[in-house]
């Protein structure tokens, strides 16, 4: 077995695992309190690496980009709650998958107007773009940069949750919705506040991810569905089950893609297992999801006090 | 029973059918071919839509995985006729056969959850088929397959002419549509829509209602599999792409449109989300936008979609009438 290889295998995992993370925990906080549908949830993800490229491409630092693209896509999330999405919370769940989906169709057309069809590239430094040694091991700089952010946020979103006033707010919310809103806690704005953060989280990802991929249109309608399943796999509501299943699918998808095919050849033919391999990996993370709605409906880690 | 034809709605919708009827000589004497190929493929998503919406304006089961269907129901045309086989009885049966299958084992599992959940795992299921048909090799993968001769019927129909394949496409349409209003009306039908409405008080009437929801079920992926089958001969060309995830949104939009209340009204619903796109993608190339905008407004604004501005119209003439 190739180690260097299964060792940046696993790197790719924890990176797509907490890209996913940042996705899905603004997606879980707005199912599982104001049980809101958001398919353009992606839409921010692709929003947030534009932001930063046409940012970038001014400043020529990073950092600031970053910072600046994260307030913008906070700003844009907080308009589409209050203009649009604010409309529709007392509506049927039809009625949430058509509206993003409409926004979806406006948004990737907005992008299509504003940054043209080709998509733009963020340059990265020559110390981004090199290689660090690590006991024999070479890692890319970047990569590297992308799982320490990913795991700072996740540890600041951990004690924004658990230690202030809004995060007990958020929790309140996720156990228990109508009590909260009893206790005179003013809906509206908590509300604004989370959606704003959850689309400022998928903007961020869509950042850490623009230097490798590109910011391209579309961007994100792919990888929300993979978001969704991570909400769904992780339980509703619950930040800390979507760490975790962020982490789990993140690994089972990029492992999955290498390692399968050797796996199946160990119990049925190559050619068969060459076959059925790359069906199989892709359908792994959503085989999961099915089982876990089957048997398990309200998710792997469920917010505490929820009892339903 | 032409009683009803009193209605305001009734009549609209028969109208419709009767214009239905009459595109083909229209474009043949215009010489607008291309209105043809639009109003085919009106038709065929008309098939889809109506059978989705049994499912859900009728069921209350919101799926976002409809497009599976139809892209097995196009596959079932597009492989046998990659090996050569172009019996067109062959190709139905068999988009009719395998669509229900699917359906059965799909809808078994996907009914034990409701709501939210039942949304998502209806798309996960549609995701493992398209991810099974993209890491095919065999069948094109990613970029499909042309199937080069549409399907044979033994001489009897030869939908490779354009108006022939028109009107087989509507008279399924037209058959389908009085099977579910059938349906709806008869006592299943009402089952249906009771458990809808509160499944507990259809249990307690002593209905099993997750039979008759899989049934429900397994006729809507029936019917939207045929459309399938007409949708590969149409467009001469299949790929996973068909089963995308925001092709199902989109004929969530068509029934919205046409409103989920009416049997007939997702055929009206497909008709103007299509036209509503060739007209606005001829104005800009950033149609999307308007055609988002729109959309938007009517889930916002536009209750019930057309049949609810129809029931609303009638409703009001009545009204008159009576005072």
């Amino acid at each position: 077995m190739d180690w260097h290889l299964l060792i940046s295998q696993m790197l790719n995992g924890l990176q797509l695992g907490l890209l996913l993370f940042l996705l899905a925990a603004g997606l879980t906080l707005i199912l599982g309190i104001m049980d809101f549908i958001n398919l353009s949830h992606g839409s921010f993800y692709m929003i947030g690496a534009f932001f930063c490229a046409s940012l970038m491409a001014i400043t020529e630092s990073l950092i600031f980009s970053i910072v600046f693209a994260v307030i913008g896509v906070f700003a844009v999330g907080a308009l589409v709650e209050r203009f649009i999405v604010r409309r529709l919370y007392k509506n049927d769940h039809l009625d949430h998958v058509l509206v993003t989906f409409g926004l979806i169709l406006v948004f990737d057309t907005l992008a299509h107007m504003i940054w043209g069809s080709a998509g733009r590239v963020i340059p990265l430094s020559d110390a981004l773009n090199g290689q660090i040694e690590f006991g024999g091991f070479v890692i890319p700089a970047y990569r590297l940069l992308i799982i320490v952010a990913g795991l700072t946020v996740a540890v600041g979103l951990y004690f924004l949750v658990t230690r202030s006033r809004l995060g007990m707010l958020i929790r309140a919310g996720a156990s228990n919705r109508s009590m909260v809103s009893a206790l005179g806690v003013n809906i509206d704005r908590l509300y604004l506040v989370i959606f704003a953060i959850g689309a400022a989280l998928a903007g961020f990802a869509g950042m850490l991810i623009a230097p490798i991929t590109e910011a391209s249109i579309g961007m994100g309608n792919e990888i929300i569905i993979v978001a969704f399943v991570v909400v769904i796999v992780g339980g509703l509501g619950s930040i800390k089950g979507a760490f975790y299943s962020a982490i789990l699918i993140g690994f089972i998808d990029t492992l999955g893609r290498s390692y399968l095919d050797d796996l199946l050849k160990l119990f049925i033919s190559n050619q068969s297992a060459e076959t059925a391999a790359p069906a199989l990996s892709a359908m792994m993370i959503y085989l999961l999801m099915a089982v876990v709605l089957a048997f398990k409906p309200q998710g792997l880690f469920p917010p505490g006090g929820l009892n339903k | 029973m032409f009683s009803r034809f009193k209605f305001i709605t009734a009549r609209v919708y028969l109208g419709f059918t009767l214009l239905l009827f009459m595109v083909p000589i229209v474009t043949s004497v215009t010489g607008q071919d291309f209105y043809l190929d639009l109003l085919t493929r009106v038709l065929i998503l008309a098939i889809a839509a109506l059978s989705l919406n049994l499912m859900v304006g009728f069921s209350g089961m919101i799926s976002l995985g409809h497009a599976a269907f139809i892209g097995i129901g196009a596959y079932c045309v597009g492989i046998p006729a990659y090996y050569d086989i172009h019996n067109g009885f062959v190709h139905l049966g068999l988009a009719m056969v395998c669509s229900a299958v699917f359906a059965l084992i799909t809808g078994a599992i996907c009914l034990r959850t409701r709501g939210l959940y039942f949304i998502m795992i209806t798309l996960a299921f549609a995701q493992m088929l398209y991810f099974t048909f993209v890491s095919l090799d065999e069948y094109g993968a990613d970029d499909g397959l042309v199937i080069y001769k549409r399907s044979e019927f033994a001489g009897l129909l030869n939908i490779e002419n354009a108006t022939t394949l028109y009107y087989t496409v509507l008279a399924v349409l037209l058959i389908f549509f009085v099977l579910l209003h059938r349906l709806v009306q008869a006592r299943y039908g009402r089952v249906i829509i009771g458990s809808k409405h509160n499944e507990q008080r259809m249990q307690a009437l002593g209905y099993n209602t997750y039979k008759y929801k899989l049934v429900c079920y397994v006729i809507s992926g029936t019917m939207a599999g045929v459309a399938g089958f007409f949708l590969g001969n149409f467009t001469n060309y299949i790929s996973p792409e068909m089963m995308d995830w925001t092709h199902s949104s989109e004929l969530l939009f068509m029934i919205v449109i046409g409103g989920t209340g009416g049997v007939f009204s997702p055929i009206i619903g497909a008709a103007v989300f299509l036209l509503l796109e060739e007209f606005l993608s001829g104005i800009t190339i950033f149609w999307h936008l308007i055609f988002g905008l729109i959309l938007i407004a009517m889930v916002l604004f536009g209750k019930g979609g057309v049949h609810g501005l129809l029931l609303r119209w009638d409703e009001k003439v009545t009204n008159g009438a009576g005072q």
